[in-house]
């Protein structure tokens, strides 16, 4: 896809909600010289394209949702969002913490309807869309209820509403539902399903979980091991939608799938494992 | 072990404590009574004594001084060291050119700023609240600075991409930050000022109950000084206690010790 953007320069590359060109993200570590998480990234996500990035422990996945996010600045390469070069932070873009993000002194309500000041929403309004939303996460009895009074799988409802609230043209996810046990995670997965099916955005997941890269995504990414990680694979995947995630995986297709995917990825795991910190 | 429980056993332990004082001081057990008396009174004699204090308008009068200066000095200093925690916590450099002048700030032991003070400020309640104020400033200023600076990362970049302006940052993550932290150290905070305002007096004024102790104890008066420790425990429980009604007013958010979360 590299080529493709340079064949058709700037016009081509203004269609890509995401467009990551030859990237490379480094950290200067404490005591340490500088420790380069990636490097030679290409990456671009089309308005309404679903991709999930895997990798093993370690490659950098998180780097890249936050040199999307304008969270990280990459030391080379350029960012571009909906073709324009990404000067700051992304204010297109809603992200999904792996921990909890919420800010513990206000209610569910009020952590979600803060989403709306700086769009100048009023504020009796703002609350009345974050019940809203609170009630479309499943979170209507729950409103009034502080983060450290919900569940892990709550907080993360309360959290997909609040970035949901601002409807963002993309979506920054990571590891999002790494914290929560099986069975929430699969709920969370239809749940994060049925609101992105009813107005699809650009997304990127970040996840270390094959099965649930390849029962949300449009389209799976696979990480090589750090440092100094590149893309090593990137499958499409071609199962239909509406897509329920705890029967999909039962699926023959899915299994074919799994199988390529994993035996690319397998190899950076076991790398990453023999080099790498376990 | 139930409440009732509890508090029989609490309440024995006081008994116990009051009867070794009673049997010390009233038989002549260490020595002739008249003598230990001299030194440390009698329970009775001091339960008699602060009941006649607090009957009259006189104490009142005295407490009312105190807790004037104790409340000035907690919202003089509570003030400055928000203000200031901030402003030092959101700008790297001015924290480090007054950082060594803060830790010798700090060092100082501020009792001896007392004379000082009462030599600036006069006699009045003013020179015990700048006390307290010393006393007080750096506490809450070392927390809300800490409170600033260690807010969440991941609740901070949060904050930033949901589109807050800095502001709105102020408002919604480092302000409740902040005072957080502040509350976490306002029993601390309060009692300072209470120690500034009573220290102030006892070492200069003519009001509060400082000076009604000191007074006490320039003659001899054992019970005295009893009676007037005693009214200050009472009082300052009395101001402990309503600080943790705020503070729970306040706090509500925050998880309950032991609670999941």
């Amino acid at each position: 896809m590299g080529e493709i953007g340079r064949q058709h320069g700037g016009a081509q590359s203004g269609t890509d909600a995401v467009r990551l060109e030859d990237i490379a993200l480094a950290f200067s570590l404490k005591g340490a010289k500088r420790y380069v998480a990636v490097e030679h990234i290409d990456l671009a996500v089309r308005p309404g394209e679903f991709v999930a990035v895997v990798g093993p422990t370690g490659s950098g996945k998180s780097t890249i949702l936050n040199a999307a996010a304008g969270l990280l600045k990459p030391v080379t390469g350029r960012v571009s969002i909906f073709g324009d070069p990404l000067p700051s932070l992304n204010a297109r873009a809603g992200y999904l913490f792996q921990a909890d993000a919420l800010m513990p002194w206000k209610t569910a309500l009020d952590n979600v309807a803060v989403a709306l000041e700086p769009k100048g929403v009023a504020r009796s309004e703002a609350r009345d869309r974050a019940r809203g939303w609170l009630g479309r996460v499943g979170l209507s009895a729950f409103v009034d209820r502080y983060p450290h009074m919900l569940s892990g799988g709550q907080r993360k409802r309360v959290a997909l509403a609040q970035m949901l609230i601002r409807d963002p043209e993309i979506l920054l996810m990571d590891e999002p539902f790494g914290p929560l046990d099986a069975q929430t995670r699969q709920i969370m997965g239809n749940l994060l399903l049925d609101l992105w099916a009813a107005n699809r955005k650009a997304v990127i997941f970040v996840t270390h979980d094959l099965e649930e890269a390849i029962a949300l995504a449009d389209r799976v990414v696979v990480l090589s091991a750090g440092p100094a990680a590149g893309i090593v694979g990137d499958f499409p995947v071609p199962l239909a939608r509406p897509r329920d995630i705890s029967e999909i995986r039962l699926e023959p297709a899915f299994h074919d799938l799994y199988r390529e995917i994993w035996s690319c990825l397998r190899v950076e795991v076991s790398r990453a494992y023999a080099t790498g910190p376990a | 072990m139930n409440r009732l429980g509890l508090l029989a056993l609490q309440i024995l332990v006081g008994l116990i404590g009051l009867s070794i004082w009673h049997v010390l001081t009233v038989y002549p057990v260490l020595g002739s009574p008249k003598q230990i008396q001299f030194f440390f009174s009698t329970p009775g004699a001091v339960l008699v004594r602060t009941w006649a204090e607090l009957t009259t308008p006189d104490i009142w009068g005295h407490l009312w001084i105190t807790l004037q200066e104790t409340v000035l000095a907690f919202l003089f200093g509570a003030a400055g060291g928000i203000a200031f925690g901030f402003l030092f916590a959101r700008n790297a450099l001015l924290a480090a050119v007054f950082d060594p002048y803060i830790k010798a700030a700090n060092a100082l032991p501020r009792v001896v700023l007392a004379p000082i003070f009462a030599l600036w400020f006069g006699l009045g309640i003013w020179s015990k609240v700048a006390l307290g104020f010393t006393l007080v400033f750096f506490i809450v200023f070392f927390n809300v600075y800490q409170g600033v600076r260690e807010v969440s990362p991941v609740v901070l970049n949060n904050a930033r991409m949901l589109g807050l302006s800095e502001r709105g940052l102020l408002r919604h993550v480092y302000w409740p930050s902040a005072l957080t932290w502040m509350f976490s150290s306002l029993h601390t905070a309060v009692g300072f000022a209470l120690v500034g305002a009573v220290v102030g007096e006892y070492l200069g004024s003519s009001a509060g109950l400082g000076y009604k102790i000191h007074e006490a104890e320039s003659v001899f008066d054992v019970t005295g000084v009893f009676a007037g420790m005693l009214i200050l425990t009472v009082f300052v429980i009395v101001i402990d206690a309503v600080v943790t009604l705020i503070e729970n007013r306040l706090l509500v958010w925050r998880p309950q010790a032991g609670g999941h979360g």
